[in-house]
């Protein structure tokens, strides 16, 4: 195995570009030295993005949005006041993401690029509107989070394309996101079903919604029929239960050992309007 | 609640801090994985992905031809000709015509590092057919279900079962039918646990070194370093006198360690090594596919009463599988499964069975909670058909001192019925309850066991003691013994040091398992300690020239034994130990025997909880044990051991298991998916401690490991059923489980 450290971006892609067996990007490492100590993954070319000036940051962009390099760890998001009163919905979806020790090391992208269809951070980045810039062999550009995962274990960037940077828009007001997770313990587990939903008020009635659900289908899901059973509503009992028909039904779930399809179809519904009800109440400025 | 006769303890019954607390929150206590030595190899094991498969061809070539490569083994490595247990655990070690489950070893490596030894492993070549597979205990036992060893079974087995059923027994008294005619109520039901792990945090590990010489030595993290020793002597044809087996601490056990897995590999690539040492630590994916998880069960239960809660007669059926060998521990299950109750029309059967799974190991009173699953959860859904009030069903129909067991012996000194009158006593029971909140209630047992023990002390020149035991200390019998010890001796506990020493110091002691250490090793520490109290009584008696009988041991010191004797100040040990080289030499005492007077354990929990009708997730709200402890030689670690085996059978009953995939092969094998609770989903567990002394133990101590993993599965189902109305007859009842019975209702 051969260890790299490039200091910026356009050399770590261009290594991962030349490599010819096994690659694997490196920043918290709590997926990626799992894997290599489990035999799962023996990287011939193990890259680091740590020494990458600004990676550790966290900025704000000229438009009000939060940008967040690679290498941020889960306690840091976690820690940073302003980010979690814009998006506390994507703050605690990483905070999730396994125990203390791991929030020490794990990063969102990690999370994002690891392809997990249960990775706690996904849905509330995709709920987020969040975007992604990568670096590849041909430059810079920008994509949906949602459009990264593959499905399981695999991701849509191409060989010799790397996460640079992830960016959250401008919050702007009346708004609100939350994630929720099912598991049967109450932490140190991984999700059997997650939801995440950020939504935006005009009085009470919402008028702007996206609903992601994780662990119910190979990839992350954005269902846009959950949100638009929201849309317009005043989050009533009807729109709740229209809400958790268009999660339950979005779902496309396995059965396996964390779960069974039934569960998660159901769970996804249900979770869709315990999270609603808590970013609905964010909106509105009550604490929940 | 201390019964008569121990007013006068000093020591016993108070709670300093464990004389191996400091190293072990330091980091400074040695486990398995912590010991090197000069030269050592790593070694790694090549495990069977395969739940049933011939083994063809295994080729070694190209791990082998490694630079680094120092050793590979495989089952033509071993003797032949072994029969019986000797057999079964050489076929569990390394795999021999078939693999029988999935992670079976079936070749090991030892190289120059750990990284070598498992790229090694990666590059040994096995061919495999894959056979068709079982692994669900009834399936197992179905007409056409796939043979696993054609000839297994024993001579209790009645023609016409399937070849996987190894092991059948039928006993009890009375006459059931007409029992059951007798009642007011008859109920059957089948109940069902799958397989679990001990979950023990520390993975296996050892370091083992054997020469040309054939004598061969072992470092290892064991509950029973001279089970080890003769195990693996007999899976290597050695003798057991030319190998020495020293224990590491050891992080958790709870049965599991009480047997071999890697360790006859890592003397087997020592030998073949060239005698250097090897070392081999398992991962938790090894430990969990391919250590002793537990026994699953499908279980008939019978019972009759009648309307004012009398049991007129009572039946088990039990089908457990414990894996590809005989030793599924069903006879256990019957023999606990009825203990709590006076019965006079009883009847069992018990079905052994083999399935394509890991050979289980013992587990914290390996069987009873399974069976206590069955009765206490039909138990509970009678009294609530009838109206009446379980505690006081129990109590109606609980053994007491005297009574003859379900299983046949009768019972010594037992506490049965002052554990249910302090359940009855305990402000739980009358805490109001919310919502889809319920409360429930159940009996375990377990028998406590005594064992080979031998166990030896010495007098320190300034007047210390030095105890040596052979039993591991798992859950602070180091405490407990030199507690007693010092007790004993009349002198502080800071002053008395207990050891677990290796083979080579001390005669046949079995593992620390059982519950037996702190009554066995207990017990023998006081006797061998009585022994060094002759002796100086008898040192003091040539120096002040009057005869031995004339001295008694008070407080620490000689003294004459009343005005008649002599008058002569009293002799302190330190003045006793002091000049013990002029008087005669060193002074220490020896103790060896299977001590009689096992004193059994009985337990009762209380559960609160709150079930999420939406997800079907339980969360614990209150937990409450009561368990006779006979005496609680260190309260604290008494305390320890009731709240250890409640969190344990918490997640027996709610989301532990073995998940196999349709190939048979184990799916959650990392502490990710196989779900112990994690310290956040418990609440603190209340304990009290009943103490109806066991009179075969100079203290009163009965033993408290095991009895408190009984009650929790069966307390928990029924307040599930007190919570949401539903009846949960099949563990664990995890959400999908839950919420499904829900939605049916």
């Amino acid at each position: 195995m051969r260890y790299h450290s490039p200091t910026d971006f356009a050399s770590a892609s261009a290594l991962a570009a030349g490599a010819s067996g096994v690659t694997r990007f490196l920043s918290g490492g709590t997926d990626v030295l799992v894997q290599m100590r489990a035999g799962m993954v023996l990287p011939d070319d193990l890259i680091d993005l740590k020494k990458i000036p600004g990676v550790s940051d966290i900025t704000q962009t000229a438009g009000g949005g939060w940008r967040i390099g690679v290498a941020v760890p889960g306690i840091v998001l976690g820690a940073h006041e302003g980010l979690k009163a814009d998006w506390p919905g994507v703050v605690e979806g990483m905070n999730l993401v396994g125990s203390t020790q791991v929030q020490g090391r794990a990063t969102l992208t990690g999370n994002l690029c690891n392809g997990s269809p249960a990775a706690d951070s996904v849905p509330g980045l995709v709920a987020a509107g969040a975007v992604v810039e990568i670096t590849g062999p041909t430059g810079v550009r920008t994509v949906a989070v949602e459009a990264i995962p593959a499905g399981p274990g695999k991701t849509t960037l191409a060989k010799g394309e790397l996460i640079s940077a992830i960016v959250l828009p401008a919050r702007g007001d009346n708004a609100g996101d939350a994630y929720l997770r099912f598991i049967p313990r109450t932490e140190m587990d991984i999700a059997v079903v997650g939801c995440a939903v950020s939504l935006r008020l005009s009085g009470d009635t919402i008028t702007e919604a996206r609903v992601a659900l994780g662990a119910v289908a190979p990839t992350v899901l954005l269902v846009s029929a959950a949100a638009d059973a929201i849309i317009g509503t005043t989050l009533d009992d009807a729109a709740l239960d229209a809400l958790a028909a268009a999660a339950s039904a979005a779902a496309n779930p396995i059965t396996d050992k964390r779960g069974t399809k039934e569960f998660r179809v159901e769970i996804a519904g249900v979770l869709a309007k315990r999270a609603a009800k808590i970013a609905f109440a964010r909106a509105k400025g009550e604490t929940a | 609640m201390a019964k008569d006769g121990f007013e006068t303890l000093k020591l016993v019954g108070t709670r300093p801090n464990r004389p191996d607390g400091l190293d072990k929150v330091t980091g400074r206590a040695r486990y398995g994985a912590d010991f090197s030595l000069p030269g050592m190899l790593w070694g790694a094991v090549v495990r069977s992905p395969h739940a049933h498969a011939r083994i063809v061809k295994i080729d070694a070539t190209k791990a082998e031809a490694l630079d680094g490569v120092k050793a590979v083994i495989t089952r033509a490595d071993f003797p032949t000709g072994l029969t019986g247990e000797d057999w079964n655990l050489q076929e569990n070690t390394m795999a021999g015509e078939k693999a029988l489950y999935d992670g079976h070893a079936v070749a090991a490596v030892a190289a120059t590092s750990k990284l070598l030894a498992e790229q090694a492993a990666r590059l040994i070549e096995v061919t495999y057919e894959v056979l068709p597979h079982v692994i669900d205990v009834d399936a197992a036992m179905a007409e056409g279900a796939p043979v696993i060893r054609a000839g297994a079974a024993d001579a209790t087995v009645p023609e016409g079962l399937h070849p996987n059923v190894v092991r059948y027994m039928e006993f009890g008294r009375g006459d059931v039918d007409a029992g059951f005619a007798e009642a007011d109520l008859v109920m059957e039901r089948t109940y069902k646990t799958e397989a679990t792990h001990q979950g023990y945090i520390e993975p296996h590990a050892c370091v083992s070194k054997m020469g040309a010489d054939g004598k061969g030595e072992m470092w290892v993290c064991t509950q029973g370093h001279w089970y080890i020793r003769k195990m693996s002597a007999a899976v290597l044809g050695i003798e057991a006198s030319q190998l020495r087996v020293t224990p590491t601490e050891i992080g958790g056990g709870f049965g599991g360690k009480t047997t071999i897995f890697m360790e006859p590999l890592s003397l087997a690539l020592s030998k073949k090594a060239g005698g250097r040492p090897v070392k081999i630590v398992m991962s938790r994916s090894e430990v969990l596919r391919a250590t002793g998880p537990t026994a699953s069960a499908s279980m008939d239960v019978k019972i009759g009463m009648t309307k004012d809660g009398k049991i007129t007669a009572a039946r088990a059926e039990f089908r457990m599988q414990g894996g590809a060998f005989p030793g599924a521990p069903v006879d256990m299950a019957l023999y606990c499964c009825f203990a709590g109750y006076k019965l006079a029309n009883v009847h069992h059967v018990g079905y052994d069975v083999l399935a394509n799974r890991p050979k289980c190991a013992a587990y914290r009173a390996p069987g009873s909670p399974n069976g206590a699953f069955a009765v206490e959860s039909l138990v509970d859904e009678m009294c609530r058909k009838l109206g009446l009030d379980p505690v006081e069903v129990r109590l109606k129909n609980g053994v007491t001192t005297g009574d003859r067991a379900s299983y046949g012996p009768k019972f010594g000194s037992i506490g049965l019925t002052e554990v249910l009158e302090a359940v009855k006593a305990h402000p739980q029971l009358q805490a109001p309850l919310g919502e889809n909140q319920g409360r429930g209630f159940a009996v375990g047992y377990w028998f406590n066991h005594n064992g080979e023990t031998s166990v030896s002390m010495a007098i320190g020149e300034d007047g210390t003691a030095q105890v040596s035991v052979g039993t591991p200390d798992i859950g602070g019998s180091r405490a407990s013994i030199a507690l007693m010890v010092a007790e004993t001796l009349g002198i502080p506990y800071e002053d008395v040091g207990v050891n677990v020493v290796e083979t080579g110091a001390l005669g046949v002691n079995e593992p620390t398992h059982g519950s037996r250490a702190t009554f066995a090793s207990g017990k023998a520490a006081v006797e061998a300690t009585q022994a060094a109290i002759k002796e100086m009584c008898r040192r003091a008696a040539a120096e002040w020239d009057i005869d031995d009988e004339a001295v008694e041991w008070v407080n620490g010191a000689a003294q004459p034994a009343g005005p008649n004797a002599g008058k002569f100040p009293p002799m302190s040990i330190k003045e006793i130990a002091g000049k013990m080289g002029q008087t005669g030499g060193p002074i220490s005492g020896h103790h060896e025997s299977v001590p009689d007077g096992v004193g059994a354990s009985f337990g009762a929990h209380v559960v609160d909880l709150e079930v999420d009708p939406e997800t079907g997730r339980v969360t614990i709200l209150r937990y409450l044990v009561v368990q006779d402890a006979g005496r609680a030689i260190h309260p604290s670690y008494v305390e320890g051991q009731y709240q250890g085996g409640a969190a344990q059978g918490i997640g027996w009953a709610l989301n532990e298991e073995y998940v196999y995939d349709d190939k048979g092969r184990l799916s959650n094998t990392v502490f990710l998916d196989y779900r112990v609770p994690v310290a956040s989903d418990l609440p603190m567990i209340d304990t009290v401690i009943v103490e109806v002394p066991n009179p075969g133990h100079p203290f009163g101590v009965r033993g408290v490991g095991e009895t408190g993993i009984t009650p929790p599965l069966p307390a928990i189902a029924n307040a599930i059923h007190d919570a949401v109305g539903v009846r949960m007859t099949h563990l664990p009842i995890n959400p999908p489980k839950l919420l499904a019975a829900l939605k049916a209702r």
